[in-house]
């Protein structure tokens, strides 16, 4: 039974890992850089969600619609304004820039919301369900609900939509992309606010789970691990990878050693990246002259 | 307007290029060498921080700036090597080998986790690197006996042939004395084959690798020699902080080293001094701003990481080549006064080209 329980909250933590990878999957897919700040962005849109649903009072499913959309426009004037410039630079300069910009996004909500761990009034949260021994929090339900239904909307988004399939013709090569008529900049933009979008709904999903507060953007390094054990890049792996996260932690914890749960996250992504750094599902080809 | 004409390939890796250079460097040598003189103990230990920084910074730049490799966990090769010092010198090991041991030591695990360096490139090896960070900072806290745990551990001071180099003139003199033998290192390996070749491989891999160079082997080289300033580096680091904790060695250290780099100016060892003067300058502005500042904004728990992302982020976008380029163009302006284009800084842009299949 106990092992059966563990199973379930590493399954909904992982499915919060699986979440936010999906972001990164997401602008990495399309873009070919990596956001850095999908953590913090996650942590803002927890924060916006906070402010229409318990500061403004609105319903919640209107409160949710709000921050979706809020966020979805907060990363298109990211993109518009910090990312854009950035096009035809190295790589790693934009893995510093959205660092800098996880560290300015701490420094806000810190500063706009205080330090203070809050929590989201939701009517998604605080029953429970039972199975014989095993008891499910609502929260962790709708979380693992939620997480598949997202992914199975990306999949279809990706594999048959016009749009999706433009993305993905962007993200393989821009100026071949650019050359038959895909309009790559306004590709972009579409993608950090779908990104954000998705940002925002990990940070409603999560906040009942574990509070909000402005260094919650720290799990985004785990959901990192996630999309790595994945193969960055794979969408399904993303989500897989956040459930091998998930439960390896939640075991780790109970019967490693001391401090070994934390550690894990990092010591599964080193470990990938010794055996096979192309993920689970490798979408990686080495390059030919 | 100066024009040097390079007939032989021994002008091409001299160290000075020009008199003007001889000139300046050694005008820069009269003056460290008297600060102590006219400059208050205060100030010498600020400098001495600024020159610790800047050996790390050494470091990082061979391998962010020179090589081409992103590492976010630099704070961890600072902590096992000020960890490796104080335990060395808390054993009773003489302060200079044991400086030397804390550099061979954290150069060697550079080396182990350059390993995975050869497979990976760009953000896997970045993302590596910061795991890397994570579980030695955890790993420390958890070694109890051996590091004090999170509790921390005190450093023993710093002493020479009976001498305590733990005063702040004394420790000055220290720092200066590493800075210069670290610069002169890092200079010479630049002028070799496996600098050059560390330089082949950031313009590009698959030229450098047309030409003959083992990549596998100059970037894990490039990760040891990288880890080992910063070693050398964390020892003295450990003196200057006096009691050390995991917390000093967080992820945010390791940006701060990354911002020193990228705001000196990536690619040259002038950056590295400019950057660690900045950062170390930083703090204390902040302070002085604090007290001017309305207390609504000063008061913000996380305004110095904060700041910190900012200029990151502004320095990025609009002087990715930092304080030197910037110095460069200026002097460039000068030196060509009436024929100056703008458009002899312009950065090539590349567009880029996945290796992903699906």
């Amino acid at each position: 039974m106990e092992i059966l329980q563990l199973l379930i909250s590493g399954i909904s933590q992982g499915c919060v890992y699986g979440l936010i990878a999906l972001g990164f999957v997401l602008i990495y897919k399309a873009t070919e850089m990596v956001n850095f700040a999908q953590g913090d962005m996650m942590m803002i849109g927890a924060f916006t969600g906070f402010t229409y649903i318990n500061l403004a009072g609105l319903p919640f499913v209107w409160g949710v619609l709000a921050t979706i959309a809020t966020m979805a426009v907060l990363g298109m004037l990211l993109e518009r304004l910090v990312l854009r410039p950035m096009i035809g630079e190295p790589p790693f300069a934009v893995l510093m820039i959205t660092i800098g910009l996880g560290f300015v996004f701490r420094a806000f909500a810190g500063a706009v919301w205080g330090n203070e761990p809050k929590s989201i009034t939701s009517p998604l949260a605080g029953g429970v369900f039972r199975f014989g021994e095993v008891t499910v929090g609502y929260e962790n339900v709708t979380v693992i609900v939620a997480t598949a239904l997202l992914c199975a909307a990306l999949y279809l988004f990706f594999r048959f939509t016009r749009l999706g399939i433009a993305m993905q013709a962007a993200s393989q090569n821009q100026l071949a992309a650019y050359y038959v008529g895909i309009p790559v900049k306004r590709i972009f933009t579409l993608v950090w606010a779908m990104s954000a979008a998705i940002a925002a709904m990990a940070g409603i999903l999560v906040a009942p789970i574990s509070l909000i507060d402005p260094m919650m953007g720290f799990i985004g390094i785990k959901a990192f691990a996630a999309a790595i054990v994945g193969g960055f890049g794979s969408l399904p792996g993303a989500i897989i990878g956040g459930l091998v996260v998930g439960i390896a932690e939640q075991f780790a914890g109970l019967y490693g050693p001391p401090g070994s749960g934390d550690v894990s996250a990092y010591l599964i992504l080193l470990l990938m990246l010794f055996i096979r750094p192309e993920g689970i599902f490798s979408t990686l080809q080495r390059k030919k002259v | 307007m100066r024009f040097i004409f390079k007939t032989r390939y021994q002008y091409d890796i001299r160290i000075f290029k020009h008199g003007g250079q001889k000139f300046w460097f050694g005008l820069l040598t009269v003056a460290v060498l008297a600060a102590p003189l006219t400059l208050d103990t205060f100030y010498l230990g600020e400098i001495s921080l600024v020159m610790v920084y800047a050996i790390a910074g050494i470091g990082l730049m061979l391998l962010v700036g020179y090589t081409g490799l992103v590492s976010l966990g630099h704070a961890a090769f600072l902590a096992i090597g000020a960890y490796t010092h104080a335990i060395l010198i808390t054993y009773g090991v003489p302060f200079a080998l044991s400086l030397i041991i804390a550099a061979v030591f954290s150069g060697l695990i550079g080396a182990i986790v350059g390993l995975p360096a050869m497979r990976m490139t760009g953000i896997y090896l970045a993302i590596a690197t910061l795991a890397f960070a994570f579980i030695v900072e955890h790993s420390i806290g958890h070694m109890q006996d051996l590091t004090g745990g999170f509790r921390g551990m005190a450093v023993s001071r710093p002493q020479m042939f009976g001498v305590d180099l733990g005063a702040p003139v004394a420790f000055y003199f220290v720092c200066l004395f590493v800075l210069f033998a670290c610069m002169l290192i890092a200079i010479n390996i630049l002028r070799s084959p496996v600098g050059r070749a560390m330089i082949g491989i950031r313009d590009s891999e698959i030229s450098a690798q047309s030409m003959g160079i083992d990549l596998a082997k100059t970037k894990s080289l490039a990760f040891a020699i990288s880890a080992a300033f910063t070693g050398l580096a964390g020892g003295l680091f450990a003196h200057k902080l006096g009691f050390l904790t995991p917390d000093t060695f967080t992820l945010l250290l390791s940006i701060q080293l990354l911002l020193m780099v990228v705001v000196g100016g990536l690619g040259s060892l002038h950056g590295v001094i400019f950057g660690a003067i900045f950062i170390g300058i930083l703090p204390q502005g902040i302070a002085i701003m604090r007290d001017s500042l309305p207390p609504a904004i000063s008061q913000i728990a996380g305004l110095e990481p904060g700041l910190f992302g900012l200029i990151l982020v502004l320095f990025l976008i609009f002087e990715p080549l930092g304080i030197y380029g910037r110095w460069r163009k200026i002097r460039n302006f000068f030196e060509e006064f009436p024929l100056y284009r703008k458009a002899t800084h312009k950065r090539q842009k590349s567009y880029l080209r996945t290796e992903r299949v699906r």
